[in-house]
């Protein structure tokens, strides 16, 4: 009576075979967005059901799972992708980066390196670098295989001729292997460098969209730009206000309504692994320590 | 029909994991729990079938394994993949005989828009050793080496000229007993 009636990991086997063979083929042409039989899962689309759905495909039970939303493992979104897991396939889940063989992410890449133990599952709204530039799938299609990339070379162009520089500050355009130009996900740029030459195989699942894409390990992935303009990852001129991180990506958290702010580490394992390590705040907060625990 | 115990889940994602890593990281082999199979299906081709055939993927098999009339008939019982007779019809083409593996060509290419809806081959060999290639790509943090044996004499041009046909082309598995490796379309033959 209270016996599951799923699969382990929810999908039905035929499902996960389907999903396999796309994921087969987006490791063989990186960047390339393989089309896929998007399920509907029991969570709405924009929580995560493309990452869920590879994640739940490559899953085993020796698998350690960890889900960050945002770069925290404590909100909403990972909380309940991480419990999903732990009632379908009974798989351990982890907060450690370094603990994990599979990681889910919806828009951050782990502060700490990976390695090639490991598999980096991203959550994809728009799988379409091209798509806002040209609606018609047929069109971004053929535009993908002559290599025709000019639209978005423009793009950024007219970034820099309104704005001065390349204003596009997350989903940054990447191009994977001097091939296929693709959508790394809503990223911040901070993140674009650490695609590239990754020890970890890196998969993108976009549930409306049903594409599957993928960056396998030792990949050079570069972001566009321009001789005269050269990519530049942004970070607020900050520390983290927790660990006094300097290289970490921050969040600005708005702790009152007169204007007081304080950056925090995004990468919440990579923050408490620091102040476990006995980095401390610059000067006390303890208001704001309160806070965030 | 002798089926033995196999369980679903856990072993086509073993299976799958294998795979995936081995085609993400060219040149290294992983083992496989093979699924027990007629000759001359080595256990890890089996493994691979039954973890990625259904009814979606009809297969072609060359004439070693055609000869074999036990596994056209296992292959339909365990999987309900349709058996073609044409190899660029096949979503998997199974190799017995590596020495006749037929042109590259002659699998399904995919398209310039498509090049998903193409051929994955996977070949038979006796072991992962004999004279190495070189191969760059994705995948491979410097270069590695990859030997097989038996493989056609001029293998390495048929590489180069699958690379030739980036990004359409064919995905290779090895399979050599209980042990798989596979190279995708996208790993470059280094010229020695």
């Amino acid at each position: 009576m209270t016996a599951p009636v799923y699969n382990f990991a929810y999908l039905d086997e035929q499902t996960k075979r389907m999903i396999r063979r796309a994921i087969l083929k987006a490791i063989a042409i990186p960047g390339y967005q393989v089309p896929f039989a998007s399920r509907e899962m029991p969570m709405p689309y924009g929580w995560g059901t493309g990452g869920v759905q590879v994640t739940a495909a490559i899953l085993g039970p020796q698998d350690v799972l960890k889900v960050i939303d945002q770069g925290s493992d404590d909100t909403t979104n990972a909380v309940s992708i991480r419990k999903f897991f732990t009632r379908t396939a009974g798989v351990r889940t982890t907060t450690a980066t370094l603990e994990a063989t599979v990681i889910q992410t919806r828009h951050r890449v782990p502060e700490t390196a990976l390695n090639e133990n490991q598999v980096l599952v991203y959550q994809v709204p728009i799988p379409e670098p091209l798509r806002f530039l040209e609606p018609r799938e047929t069109e971004t299609r053929r535009m993908h295989a002559l290599s025709e990339y000019g639209l978005m070379h423009v793009k950024l162009y007219e970034d820099i001729a309104r704005h001065g520089h390349i204003a596009t500050a997350y989903a940054y355009p990447v191009q994977v292997d001097s091939r296929y130009v693709m959508d790394p996900s809503p990223i911040p740029k901070f993140d674009n460098p650490k695609l590239s030459n990754c020890a970890a195989l890196q998969l993108f699942g976009a549930g409306r969209e049903k594409r599957i894409y993928a960056i396998p390990p030792y990949t050079r992935v570069t972001s566009l730009d321009f001789d005269d303009h050269p990519f530049e990852p942004y970070r607020h001129d900050a520390s983290c206000e927790l660990c006094n991180a300097t290289e970490s990506y921050l969040d600005e958290v708005i702790t009152d309504d007169e204007g007081h702010r304080m950056f925090v580490c995004s990468d919440t394992d990579f923050c408490e692994q620091r102040r476990a390590a006995g980095h401390g705040p610059v000067a006390a907060r303890p208001q704001a320590e309160a806070a965030h625990d | 029909m002798n089926a033995p115990a196999y369980d679903m889940a856990f072993a086509s994602q073993a299976a799958f994991r294998a795979l995936m890593e081995c085609l993400s990281r060219p040149g290294e082999t992983r083992r496989l729990d093979g699924a027990g199979a007629p000759a001359p299906m080595a256990q890890a081709t089996a493994a691979l079938v039954r973890s990625l055939a259904d009814y979606e993927t009809p297969i072609w098999f060359d004439p070693a394994f055609a000869a074999a009339p036990a596994i056209a008939d296992w292959i339909r019982f365990h999987t309900g993949a349709p058996i073609v007779a044409t190899p660029d019809k096949a979503a998997f083409a199974l190799i017995a005989d590596a020495l006749a593996l037929p042109g590259f060509i002659q699998f399904a290419q995919g398209s310039e828009e498509y090049p998903d809806r193409s051929t994955t081959i996977i070949i038979q060999v006796e072991s992962f050793a004999g004279p190495a290639l070189t191969l760059q790509g994705p995948g491979i943090a410097t270069t590695c080496e990859f030997a097989a044996t038996p493989l056609p004499a001029d293998f390495a041009q048929r590489l180069r000229d699958n690379r030739e046909m980036y990004p359409r082309g064919v995905d290779l598995v090895f399979v050599a007993g209980d042990r798989i490796a596979a190279l995708p379309r996208s790993v470059r033959v280094v010229e020695n």
